[in-house]
């Protein structure tokens, strides 16, 4: 399979490789995937008094088009509030990577690493 | 582009310099139909193609007149279970084959399956190999055809020939080898091994595509029903007028096979070691899929544990080779062949097959072991499942979701 030249870039030069201190209130930590189906994503965002994502890094077991789309989010949700990155929907990053049919789980996954990463900071936020 | 560092060898091989010098004068000059017996064009393609068919026999041991010029393993396959499943249908309707054969088999034996047979589907051992006992367990007095393959393709172990030869003798079923893999590679004797049919290839072993033949036993006889009807060639088992400088190349390309099989196979066992202890030695969590012992020279499959199987492709896109990962497939399951194994799934969509031939050279070989080292080990920083084995928590414990 020929891959599209923004999957390979993000792949290539992937954004915001790493980890953050997940104990932090300040941060929410999404993991999605499973190992048996091929694909894991780890997001982590870091939320300001602001209510602003000022950091996301990503680690992502998977395929090319999984890396891509993990590391476009994390690109994506920077500098949006919590609810504007809650918006972005799996097609903006399909349609964005031009991901084939049959790699659109890839983009499944990223949304739904938002999601669970938002999740985590606002139990975190009730916790505390 | 500089292309990629080919160790894709299972997959096809390039044709031998040699085998394309002999085809050559079969396109223009000498074109001659040898089924024309009352001409010298055709004289000389037929005397042309004798050679090439005791070249093919020569290889497995066989007689000349034992060979049957197909378009290829996958019609070997169709022709060998489909023919002799239909022509023996009065005496039972059972067919054995295990769950780790190429498709051109389990596919045909799907088919028969739809036409009325009965198929059992024989798992294996972790190693890859079949287990005796459970084949013989199988057999039944309806069972006529037993297809088990000699090297397997994507873990190249090699399957217990002689053995299961002995026991299809024993029971009076058939045995069918497809030895796409295997000819060229191991030394095979159909008579000591008691084969009664056997599919050969000829892009597996540096001859041209297109091009294959099927061993059928004379004594005691196999029969079987053609699929290709016509002109009645090869003894009425397969019409078609025969491509002559295709057969040229298929013979040429088995007597070299022949004769330098022992030294070849020493180098190319060199070689595989060289990667294997290269990759190993400078990596943890990886592991090879297949039995390490009875496999060919020529076939490395390992797992990458925590790196997924496409994207180290990705990775190391200057060598061209192939993954048991989901996700080069459009069907988005991992391997069958390393699932029937027992591999679980995570680690068969982190395997890598690596295939080296006649034309792998010692620093191809240095090159990929330091080009694989690299993109594992920043693969792996990119990787939460082995950011978890570094914090010392095996994901394998852990509940995931399936999606």
């Amino acid at each position: 399979m020929a891959y599209n030249e923004k999957v390979l870039d993000h792949y290539e030069n992937p954004r915001n490789v790493g980890s953050l201190d997940k104990q932090d209130a300040q941060v929410g930590t999404g993991m999605v995937g499973a190992p048996a189906c091929g694909d894991v994503m780890k997001l982590q965002i870091r939320v300001n008094e602001n209510g602003v994502i000022d950091d996301a890094k990503f680690k992502t077991f998977g395929c090319g088009s999984a890396i891509a789309a993990s590391s476009l989010v994390t690109e994506w949700v920077k500098g949006k509030t919590i609810d504007e990155a809650l918006a972005i929907k799996n097609q903006e990053i399909a349609d964005e990577l031009a991901l084939p049919p049959v790699k659109i789980h890839c983009s499944v996954l990223a949304e739904d690493a938002i999601k669970s990463a938002v999740a985590d900071y606002r139990s975190k936020q009730k916790g505390a | 582009m500089n292309k990629p560092i080919y160790m894709d060898y299972q997959a096809t091989t390039p044709v031998d310099p040699r085998v394309m010098e002999a085809m050559l004068p079969w396109f223009v000059e000498k074109f001659g139909n040898p089924a024309s017996r009352s001409h010298a064009y055709g004289w000389e393609a037929d005397e042309a193609i004798s050679l090439a068919r005791k070249q093919v026999a020569s290889i497995i041991k066989a007689d000349p007149r034992e060979i049957v010029f197909t378009s290829g393993a996958t019609e070997s396959d169709n022709l060998a279970i489909w023919g002799v499943a239909q022509f023996y249908r009065d005496k039972g309707n059972h067919i054995i084959t295990p769950t780790t054969e190429h498709k051109a088999v389990l596919d045909t034996c799907r088919h028969l399956e739809a036409e009325g047979f009965e198929v059992t589907y024989l798992p294996v051992q972790t190693n890859g190999l079949v287990d005796l006992k459970s084949l013989e367990d199988a057999i039944t007095p309806q069972t006529t055809l037993v297809s088990i393959m000699a090297v397997n393709n994507e873990m190249g172990v090699i399957q217990p020939l002689e053995a299961i030869g002995r026991l299809c003798r024993q029971k009076k079923v058939f045995f069918h080898c497809d030895a796409a893999q295997g000819v060229g590679k191991i030394p095979i004797d159909v008579n000591a091994m008691n084969i009664d049919l056997l599919s050969i290839s000829g892009h597996k072993l540096y001859g041209p595509k297109g091009i294959g033949a099927l061993y059928v036993r004379r004594q005691p006889r196999v029969r079987l029903k053609a699929i290709m009807h016509g002109g009645g060639h090869e003894r009425g088992m397969r019409s078609g007028t025969l491509p002559t400088p295709l057969l040229v190349g298929l013979g040429e390309a088995c007597r070299i096979s022949e004769e330098e099989m022992a030294q070849e196979n020493t180098r190319l066992l060199a070689l595989r070691e060289r990667l294997r202890h290269g990759i190993m030695s400078q990596l943890t969590h990886v592991s090879l899929n297949g039995d390490p012992e009875a496999r060919v020279a020529g076939n490395l499959n390992i797992s990458f544990g925590y790196v997924e199987g496409e994207s180290l492709m990705m990775a190391i896109k200057e060598v061209a080779v192939s993954s048991g990962s989901a996700c080069t497939s459009a069907s988005l399951e991992p391997s069958y062949v390393l699932r029937a194994m027992g591999v679980n799934e995570e680690m068969a969509h982190t395997s890598i097959r690596f295939g080296i031939g006649r034309f792998t050279t010692e620093a191809e070989v240095d090159h990929v072991i330091r080009i694989v080292v690299n993109a594992v080990n920043k693969l792996r920083d990119m990787s939460p499942l082995w950011e978890m084995i570094q914090e010392g928590i095996d994901p394998q414990t852990l509940q995931w979701a399936a999606h």
